[in-house]
């Protein structure tokens, strides 16, 4: 069993949990993951791991309310225990695992959106203790939903925040502010991460590959076990079949056939429409 | 009394076909004690007994059946214990007419003793009275780290533990027993009652099991070595990665592999309503392969309510899957489609399956398997209309292991290279054995490799 340190909503569906993990604290590293399940009769549930506390023992993960598990999970609270939190699954961040020479030669930007700006977190906080700059984007709908913001202006060189309607920091999509920034605003970039939802690094990945960026993304697909079992979360990238789990989940944007990314993604709908109302 | 045939083995009671299709409960009901008593009468008690050659495990198998002729049942279980950790998983899984069974002396003329029947009728006999194998009295003041929870890991760590070595297994899952959990079917091994009693009664010999510890990310075995001081490593992590064909259309939406569909059915309950993991509800399946496993992912499809089709590229005489289960999929209505291959998946204009297109196969001339290799048919494609198809192709040992420790050689194909008899690998106190050595094997095989190194982990620890 492992114990909630701490759990608080981030916005009205996001909460963020400390959880005591002392086996993952010690060996995780930014880009991986962990599958956790609330009880022992939950689903297993990857999550990216969004900071960690190896003195503590203790790892953090950002969750969205979306279907029935994550909604149990929403209503655990401090001193509970979850079940099961295996991990580090996955392959590190390649940002973190290069030659940090290389690393620091590169001008970084990070592209957020949504629950994915907590993934970034880890990565941009990484670089900033390893001496290596790096610029973020975080998109997010409106001003109630943006999360973050502070612990970023911690870590991040440059910080730019978007919303779709304009309630706060600039206006558009992310799409919209990256652009703008390299083109308008004298920025150059070499090498970008874009994490958020399928759609949206879609369309960072079909922006950069016209401004010329290299652009790793974080695929979030289908997983029961996490390992390399069961074949869920196999993408195609370059016309080769990948498993996020064990291959990634990190791979190179332009390469990700997203369409068909997106199409598995949607494969139990129906059924998880109908285990959500269950609860 | 039951007249006893010498030549024919006492029946043992099935659900019927038509009522098992639709449920997920045991098919086979076992023996109750008079009729075990009286199969038991059937062993002639050979001097050489070849049963036990064919055992992987060196059961003395003549010697539990004449107690249980005896109707000393107790006894019996302490016989098969002294070589086996899981005697009610065996009685249910292993393939008995090409081991122990397939020696039997009455098979000659007749057929032989039933002697899995027995197994397992002893097996449960024990568990519905509460008797447990006893723990060692003398402890070895040693560690040994066992990785993967399957069958492999719990036979070694239960050996060891009767020798009194202190043992914790890793598993990689939120539940102990490896394939017996995640792959094989309740309705062939019911996992409450059969595969956690067992689980149990390893623990009971002392065995410490951690659980979601995935060996070589969440720490490694030179870790486990060096900074948590096990004096030996036993690597029992299995065969984890499913095959895919290569064909067009596999990652269309309605396509798993067999690991996949089984996990979600079997270790994640998914065949249960009230659980939250879905399966796909299918009405048309193809099942690709002709294995055990196969067997299980078709069986399973049909009593979640489809139509479903094994697609197997040899014919009948080549299915590798375990004759029982070929016979008890035929009784239930699996339609099989042999000397039949599969060239493509076919989608419609939402990336859903619609149908798999397949190629008629002869058999030509053997192969290096000593097989006869199927050979395509030209012009002859014609399509199956499906909705689902299942991947079961077989399975190869995941890298996450030997991509991860220094030292320990594996073959091209992902095996860890270890000797034979004692699983000793290229690295000095790391053993492994079971279908992470052999590639995808049996269960009885598996334990026998357990059973092995837990033998040459005690000779090496005791130097």
């Amino acid at each position: 069993m492992f114990k909630i340190h701490s759990m608080k909503f981030l916005n009205e569906n996001i909460f963020q949990m400390v959880v005591e993990a002392p086996m993952v604290a010690r060996a995780c590293l930014p880009g991986q993951f962990v599958i956790v399940r609330s009880n022992a009769e939950a689903e297993r549930i990857p999550l990216t791991i969004c900071d960690y506390d190896r003195e503590k023992g203790t790892v953090t993960i950002v969750v969205q309310t979306i279907g029935a598990g994550t909604i149990t999970m929403s209503k655990m609270k401090a001193g509970d225990e979850l079940a099961d939190f295996v991990g580090p699954l996955g392959q590190p961040s390649d940002l973190v695992t290069d030659d940090i020479e290389e690393v620091k030669k590169k001008k970084i930007v990070f592209v957020a959106g949504g629950l994915g700006t907590a993934p970034v977190y880890p990565q941009v906080k990484w670089l900033k203790e390893h001496g290596v700059p790096s610029d973020v984007i975080i998109g997010a709908k409106n001003k109630d939903i943006l999360i973050m913001e502070e612990e970023f202006k911690q870590v991040a060189e440059n910080l730019y925040i978007t919303t779709d309607d304009g309630s706060y920091g600039r206006t558009g999509m992310v799409t919209k502010c990256l652009e703008d920034l390299v083109t308008a605003e004298g920025k150059q970039y070499d090498h970008c991460v874009s994490i958020g939802p399928m759609i949206m690094m879609k369309f960072v990945c079909q922006l950069t590959e016209k401004l010329g960026i290299h652009t790793v993304v974080s695929m979030n697909p289908i997983m029961v076990d996490g390992t390399g079992m069961c074949g869920a979360c196999r993408c195609s990238v370059e016309g080769k079949t990948k498993f996020a789990c064990v291959d990634g989940p990190e791979f190179d944007g332009h390469k990700v056939n997203w369409d068909e990314a997106m199409r598995r993604s949607g494969m139990y709908r129906d059924q998880e429409a109908k285990a959500k109302e269950g609860i | 009394m039951i007249e006893v045939d010498v030549l024919k083995k006492v029946p043992v009671r099935e659900q019927e076909p038509a009522v098992r299709a639709k449920n997920f409960a045991e098919v086979c009901l076992g023996y109750n004690e008079e009729e075990a008593m009286a199969e038991a009468t059937r062993c002639i008690n050979c001097k050489n007994a070849r049963c036990i050659q064919g055992c992987p495990v060196s059961i003395n198998i003549p010697a539990f059946i004449a107690e249980v002729k005896e109707g000393n049942f107790e006894n019996a279980y302490k016989v098969i214990s002294e070589s086996s950790a899981l005697p009610a998983v065996c009685g249910r899984v292993c393939p008995q007419e090409s081991q122990c069974e397939g020696k039997c002396v009455r098979g000659v003329k007749g057929e032989p003793v039933s002697i899995g029947k027995l197994e397992r009728f002893v097996a449960d006999w024990a568990r519905e009275h509460g008797i447990k194998p006893t723990p060692a009295t003398k402890k070895k003041g040693k560690k040994v780290a066992v990785i993967g929870s399957g069958p492999a890991g719990l036979t070694c760590a239960g050996d060891l533990a009767k020798m009194g070595y202190d043992v914790t297994i890793f598993e990689a899952l939120h539940k102990a027993g490896g394939v017996l959990v995640y792959g094989i079917p309740e309705f062939r091994l019911p996992k409450e009652a059969v595969v956690e009693k067992e689980i149990e009664n390893v623990k009971s010999l002392g065995v410490k099991i951690e659980k979601d510890v995935v060996i070589g990310k969440s720490i490694t075995i030179d870790e486990l070595i060096n900074e948590e001081k096990f004096d030996a490593v036993f690597v029992g992590s299995g065969a984890g990665l499913p095959k895919f064909m290569g064909i067009p259309g596999e990652n269309a939406n309605g396509v798993f592999s067999a690991n996949e569909y089984l996990t979600r059915s079997n270790l994640m309950k998914a065949f249960d309503e009230k659980s939250t993991t879905p399966i796909m509800k299918s009405k048309k399946v193809a099942v690709v392969g002709g294995g055990n496993v196969a067997m299980d992912a078709a069986r399973t499809a049909l009593r979640l309510g489809a139509e479903v089709h094994i697609v197997y590229r040899r014919s009948e005489a080549e299915l590798p899957a375990r004759v029982e289960e070929v016979h008890h999929a035929k009784e239930e209505g699996i339609i099989f489609d042999l000397l039949t291959n599969p060239t493509e998946i076919l989608e419609d204009e939402k990336g859903w399956v619609k149908g798999i297109k397949c190629i008629r196969m002869e058999l030509g001339e053997p192969d290096e398997s000593g097989r006869r290799r199927p050979v395509e048919v030209a012009g002859s494609e014609f399509v199956i209309d499906v909705d689902t198809v299942i991947m079961s192709l077989g399975t190869s040992p995941n890298p996450l292991i030997t991509s991860t420790t220094k030292g320990l050689e594996a073959t091209k194909h992902g095996c860890i290279v270890a000797e034979e008899e004692s699983g000793k690998t290229t690295k000095t106190g790391v053993y492994a054995g079971g279908d992470a050595v052999t590639g995808a094997a049996t269960v009885i095989l598996a334990m026998g490799a357990g059973k092995g190194a837990a033998k040459a982990i005690d000779e090496y620890l005791s130097k």
